[in-house]
């Protein structure tokens, strides 16, 4: 409590409590005054649609339940400068025409949303055109069974310059949402069995990410008709199913994807469209497919990326390449450095005819490793008549880049 | 059965073949191993030899061996046993020899590299026991091979022709029949060429392994509860075991109805 | 002894026993005689139930050997061509077989008796083919069984180990045995055996003593009267 005064000196605080002289939060929303602090005590209360019109600071000691009971929204923030601070809010309402969040900030200005959990959501936090936020170490665990009925569990609308920071999300449709939202820094994050995606970006520009960890999700991150993006350091595992990857790109240009990890996804990367994007220090490990290409995507480069022991690298679904593939590490690779100069001697072809027929008809994908394929395989590395033939690794790596 | 087994894997550990044998896949690990410095690396590769080298040297071995011992089984049958113990007896006496090169062969460079302590001992367990699963099978295929054609000649030929078969023609028409018949649901019978072939059953087994993110990528709802839960894993396990044992009968009951 | 009704015999189109009807008593020694093909080895297979007959019953010691193998212990039996396992050792192909047998025997005396002592340690794969075919004297004498079944037992024997083995033979007979002997070899025939049991074209042509043979053909000399059948059927 002594903490957080630091933040507004000028404020006084108001207790509540079950046998306080307040009662209900909307009752302290009500006699405060701006920049002042509501110290919401242990116990539960049983409110919903309490409305934040001035600039205040909520602070819950012993994390106090609010439970909104299904019937709406929680708490909606209106003014600038308001401070939600270590709540439990449980049983928000789910309906088909509004999206009830359990906190939502609407219009609103330097907003710091933290150590609040949610439980038994519709949507969590939901940003709307409302800008200079943090949503900082709050933790989201939602129920949804599917997508049609379920929301996400921090979602931005027309917000910018906010920062996502140490968020743990599970169990909602996406983890993160984006839409119309530029400048936005989404660090440290846990994104993890969400229905959807568990980053989702729409129409977002000049947002970053680092450090985030996406596992099992329906598929990890995706990023949609967005530019500039920087993607760096995160953690892609185990997005496994048929239309499940790692991250799926589509129609983005002028990204940065450096060092993160893809482990164990059906399909690491799915680009479709996107241009000029860098790959670089990506590790690629075990995935079903490392990196799929759909469509026309230009002036791609992969460099210095360790694929590791995926049953596909690269597939393509066209003869035409114009992404560069240079210094990257391949498991597969069985060629040989004779000048000792760590870099192979014989160029690496990373797409096997073999994707192309699994692209074609999926129930091949049982005659993988067959000797068979390896023999088809060979011979089109030999003489490419199906994959680009300028499609290679000319200075494949011999060890791992670190 | 039992003092043929005895005789049958005492005269084999004696003979140049089993250590050759032995000494082949104690190198391949060895340089697998010294290569990569990867336990995984070398895992992966290894699988891709064990489903075609097992079976290649398997079939030869059993063809070479039961036509090798051709006058101990006439000597023996000759003696008051049983026909079936006769060949049983030396079955498992081959294809225990050749088991245990396999285990140890590979085993012991793979455990002076640390296997204990590495996460690839149940991908590198799982490969053991399918070599062993091959093994079996294909030194009784061969012996049924063997017993069936007294001819050396056609029995080698028919033998090789049998691993070859399997092991590349088959998975070649089997794709063929895929992309002929494209346009139909082919989940259900893709899997069930794959239980036909025991290299195939084996390569499944490997995949539900290695490639397991690959495999969940098919939409079709047969190879999602395939390969998504054990049943892939306890079925593919099931077809070797009949692919073991099927044989096995057949090759007692012929030796039953054979004159010498 | 051996009793055997209506015995067939087919390999691929090549019938080689066909109504074959032969009964033998216990005690003396029978010689299986015939003419290349005639179905010698066939029969004495289809006795050691190596070769499973079409069609035909075969009873040994009184009981039909259909799907038995255990009437075997009492068959001392010595096939014709030695071929043993090479990687064994004299010593180990003998432990092994009594081994198997389970049977009280005698082949230290039997080694002895042929001087086999030097190859005790040797390879299979290493000894002459008379020495081989000692070493399966030896495996064939040392168990003490009713029937003994001798299968071209003469062959690459020098004269001093022919000598021991018509010893042990006459021994044998001595102690109440039943011999069958396939042989070439006429004077051994003639000095051996109390019946011939001739076979010609899958048939038993002629089963009585060598007196009744020379009787029916007509000769005096036993070599003779063996040469008059096989003509006088081919006359036939």
């Amino acid at each position: 409590m002594l903490l957080l005064t630091g933040t507004f000196l000028w404020g006084k605080t108001i207790s509540v409590c079950s046998d306080c002289a307040v009662r209900f939060i909307k009752e302290g929303v009500e006699m405060a005054a701006d920049f002042d602090t509501l110290l919401i005590k242990k116990g539960t209360y049983k409110e919903y649609n309490i409305l934040i019109d001035k600039p205040l600071t909520l602070l819950g000691e012993n994390y106090p339940v609010i439970d909104g009971g299904e019937k709406g929204e929680i708490i909606r923030i209106v003014s600038d400068h308001v401070t939600v601070d270590g709540l439990f809010l449980i049983n928000v309402g789910t309906s088909y025409t509004t999206d009830y969040a359990a906190i939502r900030v609407v219009k609103s200005e330097n907003f710091l949303i933290r150590n609040v959990v949610l439980e038994k959501l519709f949507f969590g936090i939901y940003l709307e055109k409302s800008n200079n936020g943090r949503v900082y170490h709050n933790k989201i665990i939602g129920d949804a069974k599917d997508e049609y009925n379920s929301g996400n569990g921090i979602q931005l609308w027309y917000s910018h310059n906010v920062v996502v920071d140490r968020n743990i999300v599970q169990g909602v449709r996406d983890g993160i949402y984006l839409e119309f939202s530029d400048h936005i820094t989404i660090n440290n994050n846990q994104s993890t069995n969400n229905l959807r995606y568990g980053l989702h970006f729409m129409f977002s520009n000049d947002d970053t990410y680092t450090n985030n960890t996406f596992q099992n999700n329906g598929a990890g991150v995706a990023v949609m008709f967005s530019k500039r993006i920087v993607m760096k350091g995160n953690t892609f595992r185990q997005n496994w199913g048929s239309a499940a990857f790692g991250m799926l790109l589509k129609e983005i240009n002028d990204a940065e994807i450096i060092d993160n990890t893809f482990e164990e996804n059906t399909i690491g990367i799915n680009i479709e469209g996107s241009n000029r994007i860098t790959y670089k220090g990506n590790d690629f490990i075990n995935n079903g497919w490392a990196v799929k290409v759909l469509g026309a995507c230009y002036s791609n480069s992969f460099e210095k990326n360790n694929f590791l022991y995926n049953s596909f690298d690269i597939s393509y679904n066209s003869k035409l390449n114009d992404n560069k593939f240079e210094n990257n590490y391949w498991s597969g690779y069985t060629g040989y450095d004779l000048d000792k100069d760590g870099i192979g001697d014989v160029p690496y072809r990373p797409v096997k005819l073999f994707s192309y027929i699994v692209n074609r008809t999926p129930e091949t994908i049982v005659l993988l490793r067959s000797l068979f394929m390896d023999i088809i395989d060979f011979s089109e590395k030999v003489s490419p008549v199906f994959t680009p033939d300028n499609l290679m690794d000319a200075m494949p790596l011999m060890k791992k880049t670190e | 059965m039992l003092k043929i087994l005895k005789y049958s894997f005492y005269d084999l550990m004696r003979s140049r073949w089993s250590y050759v044998y032995f000494l082949f896949y104690l190198a391949l690990g060895f340089v697998l191993l010294f290569l990569n410095h990867d336990l995984s690396k070398a895992v992966i590769t290894l699988m891709n030899v064990i489903i075609i080298l097992v079976p290649l040297i398997s079939t030869i071995f059993g063809v070479m061996y039961f036509y090798n011992s051709k006058e101990f089984t006439e000597l023996l049958l000759a003696q008051p046993l049983k026909r079936s113990s006769i060949f049983l007896g030396q079955y498992f006496g081959v294809a225990g020899s050749l088991t245990l090169s396999l285990v140890l062969g590979l085993g012991v460079p793979f455990m002076l590299y640390g296997l204990f302590r590495s996460d690839v001992i149940w991908d590198f367990s799982l490969l053991l026991v399918t070599g062993a699963f091959l093994t079996m099978i294909f030194t009784v295929l061969a012996f049924n091979i063997a017993l069936a054609n007294e001819n050396k000649i056609k029995g080698f030929g028919y033998s090789v022709l049998m691993w070859l078969f399997l092991a590349v023609i088959y998975d070649g028409l089997f794709l063929l029949s895929l992309i002929i018949f494209e346009e139909y649901p082919l989940d259900s019978f893709s899997l069930a060429a794959t239980t036909f072939n025991p290299i195939d059953l084996s390569r499944t087994l490997i995949l539900l392994k290695l490639d397991i993110s690959a495999l969940l990528g098919y939409t079709g709802a047969v190879f999602k509860s395939y390969f998504g839960t054990d049943l892939g894993l306890f079925l593919s396990l099931g077809m070797l075991v009949l692919w073991t044992v099927l044989p096995i009968w057949l090759l007692t009951y012929k030796s039953k109805r054979k004159d010498f | 002894m051996i009793q055997i009704e209506n015995l067939h015999k087919k390999f691929g189109k090549n019938q080689v026993l066909s109504h074959l009807d032969l009964q033998i008593d216990e005690g003396g020694i029978f010689a299986v005689l015939g003419p290349n093909g005639s179905g010698k080895t066939t029969l004495i297979k289809s006795i050691l139930g190596m070769v499973v007959p079409n069609k035909g019953n075969l009873k040994v010691l009184g009981t039909s050997i259909r799907k038995k193998w255990k009437y075997r212990q009492e068959i001392d039996y010595l096939p014709q061509i030695a071929n043993f396992p090479g990687n064994l050792k004299v010593k180990e192909l003998v432990r092994m077989i009594k081994d198997l047998r389970q049977k009280p025997s005698k082949e230290e005396e039997l080694i002895k008796r042929f001087g086999l002592e030097p190859y005790l340690d040797k390879k299979l794969a290493t000894l002459s083919g008379g020495t081989k075919q000692k070493v399966n004297i030896v495996l064939t004498f040392m168990f003490d069984s009713p029937l003994i079944i001798l299968d071209e037992p003469t062959t690459g024997l020098d004269p001093a180990s022919l000598l021991k083995l018509k010893e042990l033979i006459m021994q044998e007979k001595d102690k109440g045995k039943t011999i069958l002997i396939t042989t070439h070899i006429m004077q051994f025939v003639e000095e051996m055996a109390d019946e011939i049991v001739y076979l010609l074209e899958g048939n038993i042509y002629f089963k009585g003593t060598i007196h009744e043979l020379m009787a029916k053909t007509g000769q005096n000399d036993f070599e003779h009267a063996i040469a008059a059948i096989s003509t006088h059927t081919t006359d036939a």
